[in-house]
C-alpha cells in the first residue's frame, strides 16, 4: 500500500492528514463496484455491518442463537488527493431498502454519484429519492453499456424528474479517467451549489 | 462428568459477544465513528492487551480509515466502533472525521472543494 505523506504519530504530517468521502449510488447491476474499482488507487475493499435483531427480552449470550443477522456490505476504494488528503468513496448496497439501517451513511459525504443504467431507468428511482429525501447533494451518471441505446440527455433527465440545476453526464464506469470525471462534475457542482445546511443527523 | 468449557474459538454472534463484552454499539466519544473516520495510534500495543486492541493499535501507526481498518481485521463496523471507544476513552487512539463539503450554517468550503479538484485533476 502506497503510504506516501502518512507519518508517524508525533510528527507533523500524522496530524494534518485528513479524509473527504463520496458516495456513489445506483440501483443494483448500475457499475457501482466497477466505478469504484477503476478510479480507486488500491484494490477495493468491503467494509460490513452486521445487523442482528434478538427476539423480545432475550438479551443474554444463550439467546445469540435466536438471533437474525443480516450482513450489509459496502464495497470502498480511495483516492490519495494529495499528501494529506484521502478521498474515500462508498459503494452503497444494492438492495436500498437496507440504507435507514446503516446509521449516518450519507452523513459527512460530500455528496453523491447516482449512476443509471439507461436501460433500466427504474432500477435507480429509489436511490435518486433516497438522496432528494436525505437532502444529499448528487450527479447523476448515466453508465453506457454496449447495448445501451443513445438517450439525449434532457430527455433522460426528464424521464428521471432531475432539477435543472443537477448535472447529468454519461460516462463509461470501466474508464478510469471517465470515472474520475465523473467525480470533477460531482466537485465542480458542489463548489456551484448555494449554502444549504444539511440536514443534521 | 465433564464441566462445561467456555469455547476458545467463538464464531460469528458469539466471537463478537466475546470481542465486546456483550456491548452492542459504542458510547461516548465513538459514536459518531464514520466508515471514513481516520484513525490512528498515540500508544504502542501493551502486554496482556486484548488481541484486537493491540491489532488496531499496530495497523494504526499511519493513519487508516475504520472501513479499511475492519476490511483488514475481518469485523463489522459496529464490533469494531466498539472497540475503538474503548482505546479512544483510554486516549490510546485518536479519531478524525471526514470532512463535509458544508459546515451547518455556512457556505460551501471552497478552499476544501478546490483542493479535493486539482487532486482529481492530477490523476
Amino acid at each position: 500500500m502506497d503510504s506516501k505523506g502518512f507519518d508517524r504519530p508525533g510528527r507533523p504530517a500524522a496530524g494534518r492528514t485528513r479524509s473527504v468521502k463520496v458516495m456513489i449510488a445506483g440501483g443494483f447491476g448500475t457499475g457501482k463496484t466497477t466505478m469504484v474499482r477503476s478510479v480507486s488507487d488500491i484494490r477495493p475493499l468491503t467494509t460490513e455491518e452486521t445487523l442482528t435483531q434478538a427476539s423480545a427480552g432475550v438479551d443474554d449470550l444463550i439467546g445469540v442463537a435466536d438471533k437474525t443477522q443480516t450482513t450489509v456490505s459496502l464495497d470502498f476504494g480511495k483516492i490519495s488527493l494529495n499528501d494529506t488528503l484521502t478521498l474515500y468513496l462508498f459503494g452503497t448496497p444494492g438492495q436500498e431498502r437496507f440504507w435507514f439501517l446503516w446509521n449516518g451513511l450519507f452523513k459527512g459525504a460530500l455528496g453523491a454519484v447516482v449512476l443509471v443504467d439507461t436501460r433500466r431507468l427504474a432500477s435507480s428511482f429509489r436511490a435518486i429519492e433516497e438522496m432528494e429525501r436525505q437532502q444529499v447533494p448528487f450527479v447523476i451518471a448515466l453508465n453506457v453499456f454496449p447495448d445501451s441505446r443513445d438517450h439525449p440527455v434532457e430527455e433522460i433527465r426528464d424521464a428521471l424528474d432531475i432539477p435543472p440545476h443537477t448535472p447529468v453526464v454519461a460516462f463509461d464506469a470501466r474508464d478510469r479517467s471517465s470515472s474520475r470525471d465523473v467525480l470533477v462534475a460531482l466537485i465542480r457542482h458542489l463548489k456551484e451549489r448555494p449554502a444549504v445546511a444539511l440536514e443534521p443527523r | 462428568m465433564s464441566v462445561p468449557r467456555r469455547p476458545t474459538e467463538p464464531q460469528g454472534l458469539e466471537r463478537y459477544y466475546v470481542l465486546t463484552q456483550g456491548r452492542s454499539g459504542p458510547g461516548g466519544a465513538a459514536s459518531s465513528l464514520d466508515v471514513a473516520t481516520l484513525v490512528v495510534s498515540r500508544a504502542t500495543p501493551l502486554p496482556g492487551m486484548q488481541h484486537e486492541h493491540a491489532e488496531i493499535l499496530r495497523r494504526c501507526r499511519d493513519p487508516l480509515s475504520v472501513a479499511e481498518l475492519g476490511a483488514h481485521l475481518g469485523l463489522p463496523f459496529n464490533i469494531l466502533a466498539v472497540l475503538l471507544s474503548d482505546l479512544l476513552d483510554a486516549g490510546r487512539i485518536e479519531a478524525r472525521d471526514p470532512i463535509p463539503a458544508h459546515d451547518a450554517g455556512r457556505g460551501a468550503d471552497l478552499a476544501l472543494l478546490e483542493e479535493v479538484l486539482s487532486g482529481l485533476e492530477r490523476l
